[in-house]
Formats: structure tokens, C-alpha cells, sequence
């Protein structure tokens, strides 16, 4: 089990045990985190699961997957440390992980 | 006022087998789609992505999928009514009036809603004070690109669009390309286009920029954006396109007094009707225990709302259950010979 911490918009943090293997998105939809819509499911064909790397992560994470960068276009207000949750899969080496949630998805 | 058996809002994959479906069994009906092409998110989020779950096909494109679906409602010369929302849904003793963006109505005694994750609307910009400008001089579609003759035009987005648009509206106007990155996911060749037009002066291409403010008070004066390093520029414009792709909304259909369960519609398992009766909700929109998001699933609910609205369309019929293989009725229906 990896610790994700999530930050919603307002401020709230949810910090919870993800396991292995499974996505930062999925660790937030089996948790109902608010925030995290990921509407078309993790097949990187929308931007409904945007979220904000805070900084000292964003260089850690493995490299945005080949077509990422074109959803998060398309995404709600996208920064420079934006990805898509469904494209970050928890392993030990993402333990302590903290992502920020946009104001809104859609 | 049109009248059919039964309507399906969304022409995605479970739309048009559902519409088959009622075909087969001696229904008519009509589909409405807010799209302006059939096949829902198999056409507009990956239709070249390949899939490997519809039984008996190995394997195919979402477009070739949505073929092969429109392919099998050939016989059945269904009538579709794309780029038109259905905004209102109301009753009306035991049949449903229903209302589109178009101003288009049906009378029906069943609505089958098969609509994915919601219609799909244009991404706008996030920032409040856009609105108040919103199709007067800030547009995310053109429908008439001769407004923009002669005057300055903003493009934001890295996409198809805004680089096509660009290419198109830089002979007659004067254009500022906007994209958040210095990379583009246009095709190749309308990359290298925008390269071109920006060296030789005819667009002023501006990366790694994004929005952050805008002026003006009746009319739209000025843009404000701002780089990824801060730094701010501002300039005049007349126009602002968006082309930041599509996003789905549930839209209207949280308005029509339906169980919902965060954005989907809760059905029951027999019929896929809601807590409405005559409403009836297939695909990847409903949920009840056990639902999968898959398309085989969306067929199988499409098939069982079908025979639920043969009650409602005959009333005074009684359904029989007959295979493709050997019924007449149905082989007529498809306009195949029977031996």
C-alpha cells in the first residue's frame, strides 16, 4: 500500500492508502474523492482527470505517456505541472505522492 | 409534432443497435443526437483506436464499428436528427413530449436514452468575463467565417481547429495563434503551414502562453495573456476563437426528474426503465448493480428496452419473441428473402 495524498480545490485533503498498481485516478475513484470525474474510464481519451503534480514530484513521476500532453490541452485551466491521474500508477517509488485538484473538470 | 414508437437520444454504438433492436421486433423510431456525425464517443474520442471485446470481431476501429452498425440499420432507413440536442422531456398523459435545441418535438411513448457520459459541448474558456461576449465576439464554432474579413482575430488551441482556422482566417484577417505549450497535435502539414505564415509574419504565433484577462465593454477590445514565466502582453482584438476540443456534460437529462447516481441514470435490470415510466436508459448512462461500461453490455440493454417498448407502442398487441434465423415477419422487416 502506497500513501496518495489528494488536495481538493477548497483546500481539503485526503490522504489514503492506494494500492500497487493501480492508478492515482482509480485510487480516487474506489475512495469517492471529490473532483476526479474520469468520464471516459482511464483510456486517455478525455481530461476529466486532471490534476496539478505538486512541484517537487512533478520531475519524479515517469514521463507523460505519448498523447498526454494533447488531452491535458483540452483540459480545465492546464498548467505546467498538469497531468492525467489515469496515466500515474502508484508503486513504491510514488509513496508520499500529493496532487492538487483543478477548480472543476468539465 | 412527429410521432414514433419510441425515441433514442444518442446515435453511439448502443443507440443504433437499440434502434435495430426495435426495427426487428416492429417498432419505428427516430434518433437525435447532438453531434453532427453517428457514432458518439466511438467517432469522436477514438475512432481509429483499435477494440478487442465485441464478440466475434477480433478486432476493429470505433469507426469502423459505427460502418458496421450503420451498415446494419440500412434496411430499416432510420432518420436521424444530428446537431440537436433534446432539451425537454415532459409528460403528457401516457406518451412523452419531447423538445430539441432545434425546436424539432416527438410525441412518444418511450424515450430510450442512450447517451454515453452526456452530450458533448465545446470546452469554453474558464474565465468568468468571457461569457458576456460569448457568440458576439467570442465564438468555439464558426458558422460564418466572413464576419472576421478585414479584422483581428485570437485563436486559442493547439489542435485541428485552431491551426486550420488560423491557416484559413490569416488571408483576410489579421490573426494571434495562443497555445499553451510549444508543441501542436494538428497534422503535420498544418503544423508546418503555421510555421510558415508565422516566419513570413502572417500570424503571430505565441507559445506557452495562455489566457488571463480581457477588456472592453460593449465590445470585445482587448486580450490579455500570460506566459508560463509571467511575463504579460496585451493587444487589441475583435474576435476570440476557443478550440480547446469537446467535453461531456449530462446536461439537460439531470432536469428530467430521473434517479441519479453521480452522473449516471439508475435502472432496473428487466426493461432498463428508470423511476419514469416509458423512460428508458442503455449503455455506458445507466447503472445498476454489476454494470459494466462495455459495449457488449450496451447492446444487451438496448435489445431488452427494445421489447419494454412494445408494450407501451401496442398495447392492445401481444410481443412474440421469433429468431432472425427462421421469421418471416423479421425477414421481411429486413427486406431478405426467406426460403
Amino acid at each position: 500500500m502506497t500513501k496518495i495524498t489528494y488536495i481538493e480545490h477548497n483546500g481539503k485533503e485526503h490522504t489514503i492508502d492506494v494500492q500497487n498498481g493501480l492508478t492515482v485516478m482509480e485510487g480516487a475513484v474506489q475512495n469517492d474523492i471529490p473532483g476526479i470525474d474520469a468520464d471516459c474510464g482511464g483510456s486517455m481519451a478525455c481530461a476529466t482527470c486532471h490534476v496539478y503534480v505538486k512541484d517537487d514530484w512533478y520531475d519524479k513521476l515517469d514521463e507523460k505517456s505519448e498523447g498526454e500532453d494533447d488531452m491535458i490541452d483540452q483540459a480545465y485551466e492546464p498548467k505546467k505541472n498538469s497531468r492525467l491521474s489515469c496515466q500515474i500508477t502508484v508503486s513504491d517509488k510514488t509513496d508520499g505522492l500529493v496532487v492538487h485538484l483543478p477548480e472543476k473538470q468539465v | 409534432m412527429i410521432k414514433t414508437d419510441a425515441l433514442i437520444i444518442g446515435a453511439g454504438p448502443t443507440g443504433l443497435f437499440t434502434a435495430h433492436q426495435l426495427k426487428i421486433i416492429g417498432l419505428d423510431c427516430q434518433i437525435v443526437d447532438n453531434l453532427d456525425k453517428i457514432g458518439g464517443q466511438c467517432i469522436e474520442l477514438y475512432p481509429d483506436k483499435p477494440i478487442y471485446d465485441i464478440p466475434a470481431i477480433p478486432e476493429c476501429t470505433g469507426e469502423e464499428l459505427t460502418q458496421n452498425l450503420i451498415k446494419q440499420l440500412e434496411p430499416f432507413k432510420i432518420k436521424f436528427h444530428l446537431n440537436e440536442r433534446v432539451d425537454e422531456v415532459k409528460k403528457d398523459n401516457n406518451t412523452w413530449e419531447v423538445k430539441t435545441s432545434n425546436g424539432t418535438k416527438f410525441s412518444t411513448p418511450n424515450v430510450i436514452i442512450a447517451g454515453g457520459v452526456g452530450s458533448f459541448e465545446p470546452r469554453k474558456f474558464s474565465l468568468k468575463e468571457c461569457e458576456q461576449f460569448e457568440n458576439k465576439s467570442i465564438f468555439y464554432s464558426i458558422k460564418n467565417k466572413k464576419i472576421f474579413e478585414g479584422k483581428t482575430v485570437t485563436i486559442f488551441g493547439g489542435g485541428d481547429s485552431a491551426l486550420d482556422w488560423a491557416v484559413e482566417l490569416s488571408k483576410t484577417s489579421k490573426v494571434n495563434l495562443i497555445h499553451r505549450r510549444d508543441e501542436f497535435r494538428g497534422a503535420n502539414a498544418t503544423v508546418d503551414k503555421v510555421h510558415e505564415l508565422a516566419k513570413s509574419g502572417k500570424i503571430n504565433l505565441f507559445t506557452k502562453y495562455q489566457l488571463s484577462g480581457i477588456g472592453g465593454s460593449r465590445n470585445l477590445e482587448s486580450v490579455e495573456i500570460t506566459h508560463e514565466n509571467k511575463e504579460v502582453k496585451t493587444f487589441k482584438t475583435d474576435y476570440m476563437l476557443g478550440f480547446f476540443g469537446l467535453i461531456m456534460q449530462l446536461g439537460p437529462i439531470a432536469n428530467w426528474g430521473l434517479n441519479l447516481d453521480k452522473k449516471t441514470i439508475e435502472v432496473d435490470t428487466e426493461k432498463f426503465e428508470t423511476n419514469q415510466k416509458g423512460i428508458y436508459a442503455v449503455g455506458d448512462i445507466c447503472t445498476y448493480p454489476g454494470k459494466l461500461k462495455l459495449i457488449l453490455s450496451g447492446f444487451h440493454e438496448g435489445a431488452l428496452a427494445a421489447r419494454a417498448c412494445f408494450k407501451l407502442a401496442r398495447p392492445n398487441e401481444k410481443y412474440r419473441f421469433e429468431f432472425t434465423t427462421s421469421s418471416k415477419t423479421i425477414k421481411n422487416r429486413l427486406g431478405v428473402k426467406s426460403d
